[in-house]
């Protein structure tokens, strides 16, 4: 695997995480953290949205600020077939595959036709026609949302109420969905894909017909996409359009360039430190938010390439300071939890982190003009 | 005698009310480098552009290998063996060459909804993209990511790249601008070496390339070729030499 | 019925006003500097929350206005400064990401400093009445001094941008920005003048909208995405687009929602209708936006160059 051989620390972490991702469930029964699961389920479910998302944002350039409707589409076919007493899992979830798919070329139809901020617009806006579209289904709950009452029927193949069966189905989907996108990105059909993000002006002169290929693209990312929602509608028994509010599409952006977009690891890395951030910070101070939106402001002008970025770099020791000092920070506050050291260790959580990364910035600008172009040979 | 491998007969375009093409017959010999020169604005660029399909000609026909190709759209000439190297550098920075000419070879090796195989590990696309590569003379470096290549070998890459389409037909657009004396020499050796395996048409400012190069040349005037012949013949033309090359050939 | 119609008709364009004025700043913004900024919706609920302070402190509307607006446009310069400027070289997904941070910030912001409950304007009694527009049709006085505000601010935006050197270099950067680096104009002080003036115009649209609505977290959000679609159905860059998209966006939004419900009641039940047409009405925005960039990719009304 050539691709991979480039970035061998990317790997070993990744493959690392992957390994401790699968600890959970044992975790959380040795532990008797129930919640801890119950987390992690919803990390592993928005990572293998991110990984589609990746395939068409990271690898073909295609800037989908419409992802989440996806979620919606694979959760409201799972949700509305239940609603009508339709249980068996294997006509639910094809079923919910095609409709993402259908979707998903439909829009991409109209979309692809565009370019740059307007693809970003149009995709947005046919976006809020899905969302709209769920709001107005009053027969479906309307804005309220709907409850599943029972979950999907493999015929007693897979037990889905049983919490660690449903966590490790999850998991082996997204250890899928990544051998997947390594295959397709690394076989022709992703050389083209990679190839029209770079220069899709060249492309048509040397013989390839664009269109087509990112059309195929988008369709597998929107069916991807959909399976994750079909998964977050069975882990929460619970659809509404919420799960489509354009917040969540930009949330799935956030993550995959978070984690670094184009790389194979990137959407893991950046679901998992994305939610996992909001969930420290969120029970560390309700204004969570207030922290969050700079650090991600900071990482998008300084930090590019993300989290993958900062390790094939080798800045795995960087990376892991900030960390660290993150935790010293979190520590400090848990342990002397009064009112007024809040903000005051939140300014000292920025003041490091953005030191931080601007040391990175530094350090990088400063490596790559004294190897200019001889390190890659 | 054989049919011409391209034949522009009576082109006219037209951009407002300036005649960019105007009344443009060209014939270019299998096996040839033919050179078109001319003065900054006579069409040479416009002229390209019908030729690889990017733009529709107002008047006159284009035929390529006894088959007419004035509406053929542009990836249907690059399939049918015309291939275009670009004035401004036009490759994938992020890739590496080898991986910039087998995605050109790719381009017409059949369909590429092969979402499986690993595609840098296809011997298919891999041997005929070195075999290109050696022929431009980059092969050592094959595994260089294009960014890091200068600005000499990008142009030489753009050429390996258009040679990896097996063209019958190759349009050179100005392969010498931008270069250094050095790289121009080392550009000029390379064509020289693949002279009669491709036919080339080759435009170029550089006078020393052009008639170092070319079996003919034509010359281009206002969108209208006044002169076509040998290299002897070009510089001998007393038109030629009042419209365009002046005193430049005395020396 | 006429007459029910004709009120709707000015509720809608109303709301178009509104929406005129935070596009107008978002489609220069976005025509001269190409900078997609996400946190105007952010500028628009400042404004907002700047009038009800300063109405609270000063205990006058009026005067609470005349003070967000400069507040406003002072914010504006300040988030320009120290986070946009260096995003106007990047791409559009950079610009995106970083501005979208800037909502996640705003909204906490106002949270932290205004609290959660929102604030209400308190309007100076004369405002409350109404006023006859026509015989026979009523209107609420403030709506009715929104419309002509609205109109004023489109006048003066129009005068602005085709009549002074300040709108003809804005003209000139949203077809050529290198033109107007090539001029010798200090580009930086242009942009930064520039982004004031969306500002102060989105802080005018937020504190004449406080009134209606209470002022709250998240009050920009939804309202920038109807502005995001009104800039890319009128062409970005162009204000004369801008207006005629908003109104037109503004008018259908308002009909829908004020007659569906009534055409949905004869076949459904009163709830039931009234979330499908709420729906239905705000789809109609969307199918629009997708229908007209499907004709006209640029918009409606293009600069030209881009």
């Amino acid at each position: 695997m050539p691709a991979l051989m480039h970035k061998p620390v990317t790997t070993i972490v990744a493959i690392a995480l992957l390994g401790l991702l699968a600890l959970v469930p044992v975790a959380s029964e040795a532990f008797d953290d129930p919640f801890m699961l119950t987390l992690f389920t919803r990390i592993v479910i928005m990572a293998i949205a991110a990984v589609s998302l990746n395939l068409i944002l990271g690898y073909g350039g295609m800037v989908s600020f419409g992802h989440a409707a996806y979620i919606g589409i694979g959760g409201y076919s799972v949700g509305i077939l239940a609603h009508h007493g339709v249980h068996a899992a294997w006509i639910q979830w094809p079923l919910a595959l095609a409709m993402s798919g259908i979707f998903a070329l439909l829009i991409g139809l109209l979309s692809l036709r565009t370019r740059g901020i307007f693809f970003i617009m149009i995709t947005l806006a046919l976006a809020q026609l899905v969302y709209y579209l769920g709001n107005g289904a009053y027969a479906y709950g309307g804005d309220d949302g709907l409850t599943i009452l029972k979950r999907s029927d493999f015929g007693g193949l897979i037990d889905l109420n049983h919490r660690p069966t449903l966590y490790y189905l999850c998991w082996a989907i997204l250890v899928a969905a990544l051998y997947f996108c390594h295959r397709t990105v690394n076989s022709r059909f992703g050389m083209v894909l990679q190839g029209a993000k770079s220069n899709d002006r060249r492309m048509a002169t040397i013989g390839f017909p664009i269109f087509r290929y990112r059309l195929t693209a988008f369709v597998i990312a929107g069916m991807v996409c959909g399976l994750a929602g079909v998964l977050s509608a069975t882990f929460t028994d619970f659809v509404s359009p919420a799960m489509m509010h354009w917040s969540r599409s930009g949330d799935l952006i956030v993550m995959v360039v978070l984690g670094g977009m184009g790389s194979l690891f990137g959407p893991l890395f950046g679901a998992v430190s994305f939610l996992l951030l909001e969930e420290i910070l969120s029970g560390w101070t309700e204004y969570w938010k207030i922290v969050f939106g700079p650090i991600l402001v900071l990482v998008v002008i300084f930090a590019r390439g993300g989290i993958d970025g900062a390790l094939s770099r080798g800045q795995a020791g960087a990376l892991m300071t900030g960390i660290a000092a993150f935790f010293l920070v979190y520590g400090v506050h848990l342990v002397y939890e009064d009112a007024w050291i809040i903000p005051t260790l939140i300014l000292a959580a920025a003041f490091t982190l953005s030191g931080l990364v601007w040391w990175h910035y530094r350090r990088k600008r400063v490596a790559s003009t004294e190897t200019a172009g001889g390190d890659h040979a | 005698m054989l049919e011409p491998v391209l034949q522009a007969s009576n082109l006219v375009k037209r951009f407002g009310g300036l005649t960019a093409t105007d009344d443009l017959s060209l014939d270019i010999r299998e096996g040839e480098i033919h050179a078109v020169i001319g003065p900054n604005g006579a069409g040479k660029t416009t002229m390209i552009g019908q030729l690889i399909g990017e733009l529709r000609p107002d008047a006159g026909s284009i035929r390529f290998l006894g088959q007419d190709i004035t509406h053929l759209p542009v990836h249907k000439r690059s399939h049918l063996g015309i291939a275009r190297s670009f004035q401004i550098t036009s490759i994938f920075l992020n890739f590496t060459a080898l991986d910039n000419v087998a995605l050109a070879v790719q381009a017409h090796d059949g369909h590429s909804f092969r979402f499986w195989g690993d595609a840098r590990r296809d011997a298919g696309l891999r041997e005929p993209a070195m075999e290109a590569l050696k022929q431009v003379g980059l092969a050592h470096r094959a595994d260089v990511v294009a960014s890091a290549l200068s600005h000499g070998e990008h142009r030489q890459l753009e050429i390996a790249m258009a040679l990896a389409t097996r063209p019958k037909l190759l349009l050179l657009d100005e392969p010498m601008a931008g270069m250094g004396p050095e790289d121009s020499a080392r550009m000029v050796a390379m064509l020289q070496s693949i002279k009669g395996s491709v036919t080339m048409l080759l435009i170029e400012h550089d006078m020393d390339a052009v008639f170092a190069l070319a079996d003919r040349i034509t010359v281009l005037v206002y969108g209208h070729g006044i002169a076509t012949g040998t290299p002897d013949d070009i510089r001998r033309n007393e038109q030629v030499r009042q419209a365009y090359l002046g005193d430049e050939l005395e020396a | 019925m006429l007459l029910l119609l004709f009120e709707q008709f000015l509720n809608g364009l109303q709301i178009g006003l509104l929406l005129f004025l935070l596009a107008a700043g978002l489609t220069l913004v976005f025509g001269i500097m190409d900078l997609v900024n996400l946190a105007h919706g952010s500028l628009y609920m400042m404004g907002a929350y700047f009038a009800a302070v300063f109405t609270q402190w000063t205990g006058n509307f009026f005067l609470g206005a005349l003070l967000a607006l400069p507040a406003g446009a002072l914010l504006g310069i300040v988030v320009e400064v120290i986070a946009l400027r260096t995003l106007y070289t990047r791409d559009h997904l950079d610009q995106v990401l970083a501005t979208f941070g800037l909502i996640l910030f705003f909204n906490e912001f106002a949270r932290v400093v205004f609290g959660a409950g929102g604030m209400a304007i308190e309007l100076p009694s004369w405002l409350e009445g109404q006023v006859m527009v026509m015989p026979g049709l009523p209107y609420p006085s403030f709506r009715f001094l929104i419309i002509v505000v609205g109109l004023a601010c489109a006048g003066f935006l129009y005068l602005l941008v085709q009549k002074t050197r300040l709108g003809m270099l804005i003209r000139a950067g949203a077809s050529n920005r290198e033109m107007v680096g090539a001029l010798g104009i200090d580009i930086k002080l242009l942009f930064t003048l520039v982004f004031g003036l969306g500002s102060a115009l989105a802080a005018l649209a937020g504190l004449m909208s406080g009134p209606i609505t209470t002022v709250q977290i998240g009050m920009g959000d939804n309202i920038l995405i109807l502005a995001l679609v009104v800039i890319v159905i009128g062409g970005i860059g162009s204000i004369r687009g801008a207006f005629i998209a908003a109104i037109a966006i503004g008018v259908i939004d308002t009909m829908g929602r004020a007659f569906l419900p009534n055409m949905l009641g004869t076949v459904l039940n009163p709830s039931d209708a009234g979330t499908l047409a709420q729906a239905l009405s705000s789809m109609l925005i969307y199918i629009l936006m997708a229908a007209v960039l499907v004709l006209r990719p640029a918009g409606l009304f293009p600069a030209p160059g881009r």
